[in-house]
């Protein structure tokens, strides 16, 4: 091969490059922390619900499990319009991503109620507590704590699918590859350094999750 | 000028389905081969052996998928096989399902009970033997059920091929979208129709693991 | 029939602690409760034994509603429990609950554990809560536990802090479900000695234990208990000395005699 790597437009643009993770990061974080939120609200209702929220559930479930992400983010962006609907290419990405990791995480944490004894709820009961509060003060910690490595690791999976989100225009990492590689035509370069950023944030999220791990779930489990 | 979303457009979407078919079976073809292999290098006793698979695995699983799609297809450019959205979808999501075929292929092999191992040292089976005739045939008994769940996966991977320029069912869709601007149908369509080739492999996947869970039980 | 508002409890002093008329079970179509008839005075010590599956379990679940009932009248402390929820949750405030597998929320500290339902439950603010159940502790004697994990302590002493962690709000009706069963047996003492002191302090209690030494020192009353039945129920000295039934002179003679 007698073709020369020149990473020296890459770095030249190294700026927007660092603004494009910021988003990468906004938009993970983001998706985490409200995807969770689905999650939890949709695996109390899976588990607990009445029968026809337990049925839109699974739907969603089924739906999002079983089609494309990018199909989905497509759907949001450029089909929800239609019904009036409209979001920033950014706030497109950021309900999508929530959308699409919600549908994964409800199953984990589902997984992770049923691993819960039914003596706890029902001294939770005993004691007065409703069933919210049950949830809220018994179930929801240590059912988080025994699917924490499968949450997780969908997390990290999330922060990687994010790259996605640069073929609706939102401005994330991948987007500013994107943009400089149109700009430079060092498209290989520029992928390369950006592929081993990616590397680098899911080494890093790893290592934050064992962090984490270690400081929300401190408390010493019976043998 | 906009065309209307008629039956020529539909069946232009459905027919691309075909293309999704294609390169779905062309990658876990190619996957499953690099992820036999990746997955034996894992469980090899060379040491050098097991960290290079590792690293490979780590690569595959530690980075985005579009990523890997662009640097195969700007790098084959590079190293002169040209601009080939074929080859480089192909090519990248083999590399992909390799990765992810050989860890979870890993796991069975090491969910053999060991015991099974020990017996066949005992009767003196090389270790081809060993593992043709003793370790693969029963992990491969486990491996059936999360191989096809990680199908759906790669079923869902091949949309990515579009944005290089694959024509599949995702970039079918885009281009009729294109033409007739009414996404909501168009997108819908599209979902779908991936919706109708995932969703049975993931109810066979999930029937087919209850039904061993129920048999390991025993 | 009169239907008991929580309200409409004045008379309280010569209120029976619990009445159970014609109670009815079904598990499904499994019947696990036949023709219940029993009223348990206040401040008396009930220990229902039986064989397993019996349906002793269920008997005093039923108390607090952790199972529902099919037919039949439960009365606890005069509010009418079958009478509707709201009723449902006056009773469980007051009624206090010890399992056999000590079922402490492992996620939280031993005071916490404690705290937990006083603050969420009747809505006590932090400090006096904390005091409360510091003093519960002290009472079941493990006050120097209070900051550890239930992982962190012996069965005896998870099991102490469960009866303290009911103790902390303040019921009038102690329930137990074979508490020294998942016990080690050089730990059973200790929580039977807990036990026992509650029932010197005049607390109403239903137990249910296979213990016939603590039946025989704390019972006001004994049951026996089989295939969903009250088969006979008597004072202790009777019960252990002349039981009427043959099926519990078989019981007594399986669990005592070997
Ligand atoms: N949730 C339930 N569903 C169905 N059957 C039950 C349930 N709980 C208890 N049973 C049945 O009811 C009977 C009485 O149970 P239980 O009250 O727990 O007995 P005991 O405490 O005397 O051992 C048993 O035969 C048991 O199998
Ligand atoms: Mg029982």
């Amino acid at each position: 091969m007698d073709y020369q790597l020149k990473f020296a437009p890459v770095f030249d643009n190294f700026g927007h490059l660092l603004s494009g993770l910021l988003v990468t990061l906004e938009l993970s974080f983001g998706a985490m922390l409200l995807g969770t939120l689905v999650a939890i609200v949709c695996a109390a209702g899976k588990t607990g619900g009445p029968r026809p929220v337990r049925w839109i559930i699974d739907v969603y479930i089924e739906v999002i499990r079983n089609t494309p992400f990018l199909i989905q983010i497509f759907f949001i962006f450029f089909g929800l319009p239609a019904l009036g609907i409209r979001f920033s290419p950014n706030t497109a990405a950021l309900v999508a991503l929530t959308v699409n990791v919600g549908a994964y995480a409800t199953e984990i944490i589902r997984a992770g109620i049923e691993s819960i004894q039914k003596g706890q709820v029902e001294a939770g009961t005993a004691l007065g507590l409703k069933p919210v509060q049950i949830f809220r003060y018994i179930i929801v910690k240590p059912a988080l704590r025994t699917v924490y490595p499968a949450l997780t690791s969908q997390f990290i999976y999330l922060m990687l699918t994010s790259s996605v989100v640069s073929v609706i225009s939102a401005t994330d990492l991948a987007a500013a590859g994107n943009d400089i590689q149109s700009q430079t035509f060092a498209s290989f370069e520029v992928y390369l350094v950006i592929t081993a950023m990616y590397l680098v944030l899911s080494i890093a999220f790893s290592g934050l999750f064992s962090l984490v791990e270690r400081m929300a779930f401190n408390y010493p489990l019976s043998r | 000028m906009i065309r209307p979303f008629g039956i020529d457009e539909i069946l232009f979407i459905v027919a691309a389905v075909q293309w999704t078919l294609a390169l779905s079976a062309i990658a876990f073809a190619g996957g499953a081969i690099g992820g036999l292999v990746v997955a034996l290098a894992r469980v090899s006793q060379v040491r050098a052996l097991r960290y290079l698979a590792l690293g490979y695995v780590r690569l595959f699983q530690g980075t985005p998928l579009l990523m890997q799609l662009f640097l195969v297809y700007f790098g084959l450019n590079i190293f002169g096989a040209g601009i080939n959205p074929w080859l480089a979808a192909s090519l990248a999501l083999t590399l992909h399902a390799s990765a992810f075929l050989g860890e979870i292929w890993r796991g069975c092999i090491e969910a053999v009970p060991s015991g099974q191992s020990e017996a066949s040292w005992a009767l003196g089976l090389g270790y081809v033997d060993r593992m043709k005739s003793i370790v693969l045939p029963q992990a491969a008994k486990i491996a059936v059920a999360p191989t096809v769940g990680f199908l759906v996966q790669l079923i869902k991977g091949t949309s990515l091929a579009s944005i290089i320029g694959f024509v599949e069912l995702t970039r079918a869709g885009q281009i009729i979208n294109n033409a007739t601007f009414v996404p909501f149908k168009v997108f819908g369509l599209v979902a779908i129709l991936y919706f109708v080739l995932c969703w049975p492999l993931s109810l066979l996947a999930r029937w087919m693991e209850r039904r061993f869970a129920v048999a390991t039980r025993r | 029939m009169s239907n008991t508002s929580p309200e409409g409890r004045a008379d309280s002093a010569h209120m029976p602690a619990v009445t159970m008329e014609g109670v009815e079970k079904y598990y499904g179509t499994f019947h696990a409760l036949k023709h219940i008839d029993l009223t348990v005075a206040r401040g008396e010590k009930i220990v229902v034994c039986g064989p397993s599956g019996s349906g002793k379990s269920t008997l005093i679940r039923c108390v607090n509603q952790l199972e529902a009932v099919q037919e039949g009248r439960i009365v606890v402390d005069g509010i009418e429990l079958t009478a509707g929820p709201k009723n449902v949750e006056q009773v469980r405030r007051d009624v206090g609950m010890v399992f056999q597998q000590f079922n402490l929320f492992p996620h939280m500290t031993v005071l916490r554990n404690c705290m937990l339902a006083l603050m969420k439950v009747r809505g006590i603010a932090r400090d006096e809560a904390e005091a409360t159940a510091r003093r519960f502790l002290e009472r079941v004697k493990i006050p120097e536990q209070a900051e550890k994990y239930p992982a962190q302590l012996s069965g005896g002493q998870q099991q102490r802090v469960a009866i303290a962690r009911a103790l902390c709000m303040n019921p009038k009706i102690m329930l137990f479900d074979e508490p020294t069963s998942a016990l080690d047996p050089e730990m059973v003492k200790e929580v039977l000695d807990t036990m026992i002191d509650l029932a010197r302090e005049g607390m109403t209690m239903m137990v249910v234990t296979h213990e016939m030494g603590f039946a025989r020192q704390v019972a006001d009353r004994v049951i026996f208990m089989d295939r969903g039945e009250i088969v006979e129920i008597a004072g202790p000295t009777e019960f252990f000395g002349n039981p009427r039934h043959e099926r519990t002179r078989t019981f007594l003679g399986q669990i005592t005699g070997h």
